[in-house]
């Protein structure tokens, strides 16, 4: 890890240190901001830096919690995120986790060509499905409602999905597959008692991947739930205070720290898993 | 400042399904069928199909079964990315109303026009600086990250930005950002700062200076993305043997020379990958714009122009031919991914 430590003079080892630390620091401080101003009432935030608040006298309050979680509808909106982000999350992984089976160990005609444009449409712009979809779920008086949202990103999240999931299951040992086929054991037997398990690590990586981008989605979220706030995630939410607030802070930081809550619990306590989710992800964009 | 939003949540409150946080029965309902439900029929579906197929004879099910294990993904990706993809070609020709056909006047609009030269020249803007910068930062990060003992908390400081959506982000830089009049007290952490820091500043309204506010926004990418850039461009250097970089250094190679010569050309390949989602995702760009300025005050990016052409303007016909443009954009990059993957073959 640390290869060169012997070889530098103390002063570039200083340097080093100096201008690594500046960079974290910078990174950090925003953040940092965010988490003090939310505990911060309204008067003192909005005349003093947040930084003042980490010197005696110490005021902070919970009241800008209470109120964006109740009147300000982060509540409903945190609930609302949970209700779209978990069948937003299991419905694509099982469905592609079915055709990653078939591409990887049954034989059928196109199998080439069709896994070839699932390649290329790893890297379609969502933008280009916008309109026509919009049109279907209006037609189909599904516009506002979850199924939509959920279908939606079931869609989009195929492509990714399928592409990690048919390269992670074709490198498992055939010849456990081949035996246990041998034995008698049909294919969704080998599925379910086999393959599912022995995907557990590419699963959890794309698990955390696609709900962490279900999670933090806006653009999907705003076009097809159609802007009612019953149904609103947390950044529809947000981005609808921002706009009627304006200045204020107080309620705008606590929004924003409370829908940052559930990604750093993941980032924090699954990071190997979102660090290889991220890695693989490269390739979609 | 936007229509849309302002339309959906007036200023007063509206609790249609909830009252103080809590959730009517339908809502339980849907949770259940979708996290239960949902699994439960399409483990279903597959078994049935299966014992469907154990009548049938044996040689000829093999590809038959292979249809109903990819029927359920080829459905939706038809549904949901091919299908829409081919319909807003065709709509990128047709008038506002998706009524008749206007031949390409609506690409002649997108290139023509004042504000989308304007939004062209912002994504171009985005596209070289966040795409520069972004991996300056994540190579500069990872080189020195490389040679400390705190690296893992370094890196996941520089990280962390990943983990949360652009909605907050712009929530984090617009609080950043905030200006107030010289002379009172700023509470805007960059204003504040340089106010400190360089003598006789006048604090600046970066979000709504002309001058700066592009910028402002492509840092707030800047600081997202460089944690992605840095994760790559680490593990690329990890893996460059330490033989390598011993004989270079024996040979008498200073620091830079190592790097120029040694590091560089061996971390290319790494490089490119990262360029390429970066580029990818710099063209989409739309929830930091919407959040921080809307467009506003010429800060305007693709997607957001399709947003507004969608939404408030109605001109679908307009709005399907600049989303066409992002398609256009990404061809070259989805043709490499398909030629890697053909010449890598079953490993790809």
């Amino acid at each position: 890890m640390h290869r060169h430590a012997s070889s530098k003079s103390p002063l570039s080892r200083l340097v080093l240190h100096l201008i690594l630390i500046v960079i974290c620091a910078g990174w950090l401080v925003p953040s940092l901001g965010l988490l003090v101003s939310s505990f911060r009432p309204h008067n003192l935030i909005s005349t003093t830096g947040w930084w003042t608040a980490l010197l005696p006298p110490f005021k902070f309050t919970l009241s800008n919690y209470t109120y964006v979680l109740t009147r300000g509808h982060m509540g409903i909106s945190f609930i609302n995120s949970l209700i779209i982000a978990i069948p937003s999350t299991v419905m694509p992984i099982l469905i592609a986790a079915f055709a990653a089976y078939a591409f990887a160990w049954m034989r059928f005609p196109f199998k080439e060509t069709i896994f070839l444009v699932i390649i290329g449409l790893l890297v379609v712009p969502l933008q280009l499905t916008l309109i026509p979809v919009l049109k279907l779920f209006n037609a189909l008086g599904l516009t506002g409602s979850f199924v939509a949202i959920w279908l939606a990103h079931t869609g989009y999240g195929l492509p990714f999905a399928i592409y990690l999931l048919r390269n992670f299951m074709q490198d498992l040992p055939g010849s456990v597959l081949e035996s246990a086929y041998l034995d008698g054991a049909t294919h969704p037997q080998i599925f379910f008692k086999l393959i599912i398990p022995m995907s557990v690590p590419a699963i959890a990586s794309l698990a955390i991947f696609q709900f962490m981008w279900v999670w933090n989605d806006l653009l999907i979220a705003l076009i097809y739930l159609g802007g009612t706030q019953a149904v609103a995630p947390m950044t529809v939410t947000m981005s609808n205070m921002v706009n009627s607030y304006g200045g204020g802070w107080e309620y705008l930081t606590a929004a924003a720290f409370i829908s940052m809550l559930l990604p750093m619990l993941v980032f924090f306590t699954l990071q190997k898993y979102f660090v290889r989710g991220i890695l693989a992800g490269s390739v979609k964009g | 400042m936007n229509a849309f939003s302002c339309e959906v949540m007036p200023a007063g409150e509206r609790f249609d399904i909830v009252q103080g946080g809590k959730m009517n029965s339908p809502t339980i309902l849907m949770l259940a069928v979708a996290i239960l439900g949902v699994p439960l029929l399409l483990i279903g579906y597959i078994t049935l199909s299966e014992r469907l197929l154990g009548k049938a004879a044996h040689k000829r099910s093999s590809s038959v079964r292979a249809i109903f294990w990819i029927a359920p993904a080829t459905i939706l990706l038809v549904v949901f990315l091919v299908y829409p993809i081919i319909t807003t070609i065709i709509l990128s020709m047709k008038d506002a109303a998706s009524k008749g056909y206007v031949g390409l006047a609506n690409y002649k609009y997108v290139f023509t026009d004042q504000n989308m030269l304007l939004v062209l020249r912002n994504n171009l803007l985005w596209l070289v600086l966040f795409t520069l910068a972004t991996l300056t930062f994540g190579l500069l990060i990872a080189l020195l990250a490389d040679r400390v003992k705190y690296e893992a908390v370094a890196k996941s400081i520089v990280f962390l930005p990943m983990a949360i959506s652009f909605v907050a982000a712009g929530i984090i830089w617009k609080f950043m950002y905030d200006f107030q009049p010289a002379g009172a007290p700023q509470i805007g952490t960059v204003n504040a700062v340089l106010s400190a820091v360089i003598p006789g500043y006048q604090p600046q309204a970066w979000l709504f200076n002309t001058a700066t506010n592009n910028i402002a926004l492509i840092v707030v990418g800047i600081w997202m993305w460089t944690g992605f850039a840095m994760v790559i461009l680490s593990a690329g250097i990890k893996g460059i043997p330490t033989d390598v970089l011993e004989a270079a250094r024996i040979d008498g190679a200073n620091e830079f020379q190592i790097f120029r010569f040694v590091t560089m050309p061996l971390l290319a390949p790494t490089i490119t990958v990262v360029a390429t989602t970066l580029i990818i995702d710099v063209l989409k760009i739309f929830d930091i714009v919407y959040v921080m300025t809307n467009g506003n005050l010429n800060t305007e990016v693709i997607a957001n122009r399709m947003y507004k052409e969608m939404f408030n303007y109605h001109n679908y016909g307009r709005a399907s031919a600049i989303a066409v443009i992002l398609l256009v954009a990404i061809i070259p990059v989805m043709i490499l991914n398909i030629k890697r993957f053909r010449q890598g073959g079953a490993n790809a």
